[in-house]
């Protein structure tokens, strides 16, 4: 068994645990979130489109004498008065209007790939970059022009003053 | 009238053929023969825009005149639709549009062909490429979208008039700027590509298209503002964006104009980035054509798709084959294409303009992929679905933060190499500022661990104002130096301080208006409504405002009748103002349209400014009384307010430096020379 106060007490530990403590609060403070009917309504009444064609959100859909709004407010409404769970109104909805009536796609199955793929792009974009910022670093300088020299030392310090006088910055 | 534009459209066609065949085999020579070709191809560009323009001012006429025989006029047109609306007929149904988006091309290739002194040979190869795209828009008028086809049998007494959603006052000027936008992004991949076909080893062309892009850049974002304003005034849902594809196509290219604007600078001071900027300019071109190919086609739907016909597959081909010709290009003439420097450290300017152009382009990748995601759901699973709001404000959110944090510490890192010292001195007032500010959110009721929305709202505020206090430390800080050499004040002197770079602290400003924007959008999670039907005398209680429902009428006009309430809206028991939501309906064309107020506590409450929005949802047939929608939207003012403040800041950047810098000298005076002295 590990002892506390050994390998733990390293620095590179301590920052780990860090790490996964920080991460733990800030999902925490991501996912909390009301419980109540009238919260619940709000987000999953914000999270269906409206089955008339306006191509709105359902709680956005703003025909009067639209077919579908009122009688899919009432049905939500009536589902959370059950104590129906978020997935199972979301699945009846889908299986009373199609798929389309989701706003989003699903986290589930070949839909995954929605919400995956952008967050890939920004981690594959951002190695890339770090990789080409790494390369670029470590590539020699590009060959000068004859005749052209890189100043050095009280030279460059000159032309550092000079630069400041014309700039006066 | 008919024949005229038909010719004029066809003449333009033989002016735009002729302009880039000619041109392009003048390209192949450089005796005097060639040079005469070309010379003629340069004038056949010019005059392609004067038939171009004729065809557009007969089709203007011709709704002015409400001449029905016209079907492009009667399908969009009717005799009492008011006169800028009939103006407008020019670009509001398809044939019309692609015509408008031909002019401007024209007149583009226009100004460009009368500067062509500048470097002959690179307007040359420019021309073409618009003389190509010319071509195209010319083909699609003259045998897929007739602008001036005509009503078959008897003539119809009157038109099926304008859209109703289209009926309104920016309506005459969004389409005009967005493709404004969208068209002139034309200028600088013409000149890309004719770079890359020369092989021209310098960045001559980033120069000589720096202005253009900037101007075409504000003008996109113009439209894009001025598209999301109409939609928050017109459609009535209390909402200004709503991830529609069409509203998606306008952002994409806005990203990578956004991105080119920044990495030219590298290629400018660096000469890094070359092949990137040569693709960067390419894709905004391309997204530009693949917003309308998406607005066309009706290959995905869309509330804002108002002409939808086949000519999509025209624009596909267009894509593709444009597509090809750059790769092709690319692939023969990319060895000229290589980096003067080498990155020296990773907290430098260049590195934050690369992680800048990185996080553009996952916005625009992401945006792409959530329009298409329907398409690809279809092709792998069998049906459609829907991707809208819910799923870009997660899958967005993160980048715009990231993006928002760049904004704020890109300006404070030096060309070449940034010491930490240097940014822990320049940041550290901007970062215990805009802490503060979430601070003060905090204290004042927020509860960012209360939802993700507030969390994200609170992270938006303070990235927010930390790109607000960077700017203004930016200025104070140059302008303090300055004002210490020159004994002037320190607005005197951050003039000067601009004046000395216009586009660097001009683009300060822009950063300046894009936080106002995002200040603005984070308001959202506060939003609230109400919806009541309203009897006389009866009141909505919505945040700080009483509104109580003084009456509701009826009205006609020879275009419209019109239901409308009369809201006197109360706050602190005094009455601020009267408000007057409507709902009309159009006579010829049988459509009803809400028309919203909205009032901005401007007077009320300055910095947390709120829009009281009311809606007139229509009458319950049963009680004969009005429903009304309130929104109370936070902060939504300070969008517009940033949207000036972008244009302001590009005009200040599109002003050229102060090239020589005025100073006092006190010359000795010399004593007079007497003649014969010295001789």
């Amino acid at each position: 068994m590990r002892e506390w106060g050994t390998e733990m007490d390293t620095p590179r530990c301590f920052r780990r645990r860090f790490i996964q403590v920080t991460v733990l609060v800030l999902a925490v403070l991501i996912f909390m979130g009301a419980g109540d009917n009238s919260g619940r309504f709000d987000k999953l009444g914000h999270s269906m489109m409206c089955a008339c064609g306006c191509g709105q959100i359902l709680l956005e859909c703003n025909h009067v004498g639209c077919q579908y709004s009122d009688k899919m407010r009432n049905e939500l409404m009536a589902s959370l008065d059950r104590g129906d769970n978020d997935d199972l109104v979301l699945q009846n909805f889908v299986q009373n209007y199609g798929p389309t009536v989701i706003a989003a796609p699903t986290a589930t199955g070949f839909n995954q790939v929605a919400w995956i793929m952008p967050f890939l792009a920004l981690a594959l974009g951002m190695a890339f970059v770090v990789m080409v910022v790494r390369s670029w670093k470590n590539k020699p300088a590009p060959a000068l022009a004859d005749g052209i020299t890189i100043p050095h030392g009280g030279e460059l310090d000159d032309f550092k003053r000079r630069a400041r006088q014309e700039t006066d910055l | 009238m008919s024949q005229i534009g038909s010719f004029a459209l066809l003449l333009a066609l033989g002016l735009s053929s002729y302009s880039f065949l000619a041109g392009l085999l003048a390209l192949f020579g450089r005796d005097a023969g060639s040079m005469r070709l070309g010379e003629t191809a340069r004038r056949a560009g010019i005059a392609a825009f004067g038939a171009v323009l004729l065809a557009a001012i007969v089709l203007v006429t011709a709704a002015f005149r409400d001449d029905f025989s016209i079907s492009y006029i009667f399908h969009h047109s009717n005799r009492d639709l008011p006169a800028a609306y009939k103006f407008a007929v020019l670009w509001s149904g398809q044939e019309g549009s692609l015509l408008f988006w031909s002019l401007l091309l024209g007149g583009y290739g226009f100004v460009l062909r009368l500067r062509y002194k500048t470097d002959q040979r690179l307007f040359a190869h420019a021309s073409v490429v618009i003389a190509a795209v010319q071509v195209f828009f010319l083909l699609l008028l003259n045998f897929a979208a007739h602008p001036f086809g005509i009503v078959e049998g008897a003539l119809p007494p009157d038109g099926n008039g304008l859209n109703p959603l289209l009926q309104y006052p920016e309506m005459v000027i969004h389409p005009p700027m967005l493709y404004l936008g969208y068209i002139g992004f034309t200028i600088p991949f013409a000149f890309a590509l004719g770079a890359l076909i020369m092989k021209y080893p310098g960045d001559k062309w980033i120069y000589i298209t720096r202005r253009w892009t900037m101007v075409t850049w504000c003008f996109l974002t113009i439209g894009v503002f001025l598209g999301a304003h109409w939609a928050y005034a017109v459609l009535g849902w209390g909402g200004y964006w709503g991830w529609d594809p069409v509203e998606n196509a306008s952002l994409m290219p806005w990203l990578t104009g956004t991105a080119f604007l920044h990495s030219v600078m590298m290629q400018e001071k660096r000469g890094m980035l070359k092949v990137w900027n040569m693709w960067l300019i390419f894709a905004t071109f391309w997204l530009s054509i693949l917003g309308t190919f998406l607005t066309r086609s009706g290959i995905i739907s869309s509330v804002h798709a108002f002409a939808q016909s086949t000519i999509g597959a025209w624009f596909g081909w267009f894509l593709i084959i444009s597509l090809l010709v750059f790769t092709l290009f690319f692939i023969l003439n990319h060895s000229h294409l290589k980096t003067e420097h080498k990155l020296e450290a990773l907290v430098s300017r260049e590195s934050s303009f690369l992680f800048n152009n990185l996080l553009l382009l996952v916005a625009c990748f992401t945006i792409l992929w959530g329009t298409w995601y329907p398409k690809i759901s279809e092709l792998f699973q069998g049906h459609t679905i829907t991707v809208r709001a819910p799923y870009y404000n997660v899958v967005i959110v993160p980048t715009a933060l990231l993006l928002l944090l760049l904004t704020a510490v890109g300006p404070l890192l030096a060309w070449r190499k940034t010491s930490l010292e240097s940014l822990k001195r320049n940041f550290l007032f901007p970062f215990i500022a805009a802490i503060a500010i979430g601070i003060a959110m905090i204290v004042f009721g927020v509860r960012p661990w209360d939802d993700s929305s507030y969390f994200y709202a609170t992270m938006a505020a303070i990235l927010s104002f930390l790109v607000i206090f960077t700017v203004i430390s930016e200025f104070v800080r140059g302008g303090r130096v300055i004002a210490g050499k020159g004994q002037m004040n320190l607005l005197a002197a951050m003039v000067q301080l601009w004046h000395r770079n216009t586009r660097r602290y001009g683009g300060y400003i822009v950063h300046f208006g894009v936080a106002l924007v995002v200040i603005g959008i984070l308001g959202t999670p506060f939003n609230k409504e109400v919806e009541k039907e309203m009897a006389f005398g009866d009141k909505i209680l919505i945040g700080p405002y009483t509104l109580v429902c003084q009456s509701y009428t009826q009205d006609d006009t020879p275009n419209y009748g019109s239901e409308w309430a009369i809201i006197n809206v109360f706050r602190g028991g005094r009455q601020v103002t009267t408000m007057y939501p409507e709902r009309r309906f159009y006579k010829s064309s049988g459509q009803p349209q809400t028309i919203p107020r909205i009032y901005p506590s401007l007077k009320e409450d300055l910095l947390l400014v709120t829009d009281l929005y009311l809606v007139y949802e229509g009458m319950n047939e049963t009680t004969g009384r009005p429903i009304i929608k309130a929104h109370l939207n936070p902060l939504v003012p300070w969008i517009w307010t940033g949207l000036i403040v972008m244009v302001f800041g590009t005009i200040l950047a599109l002003i050229p430096n102060v090239s020589t810098v005025r100073v006092a000298v006190l010359a000795p005076v010399r004593e007079p020379v007497h003649a014969g002295v010295g001789d």
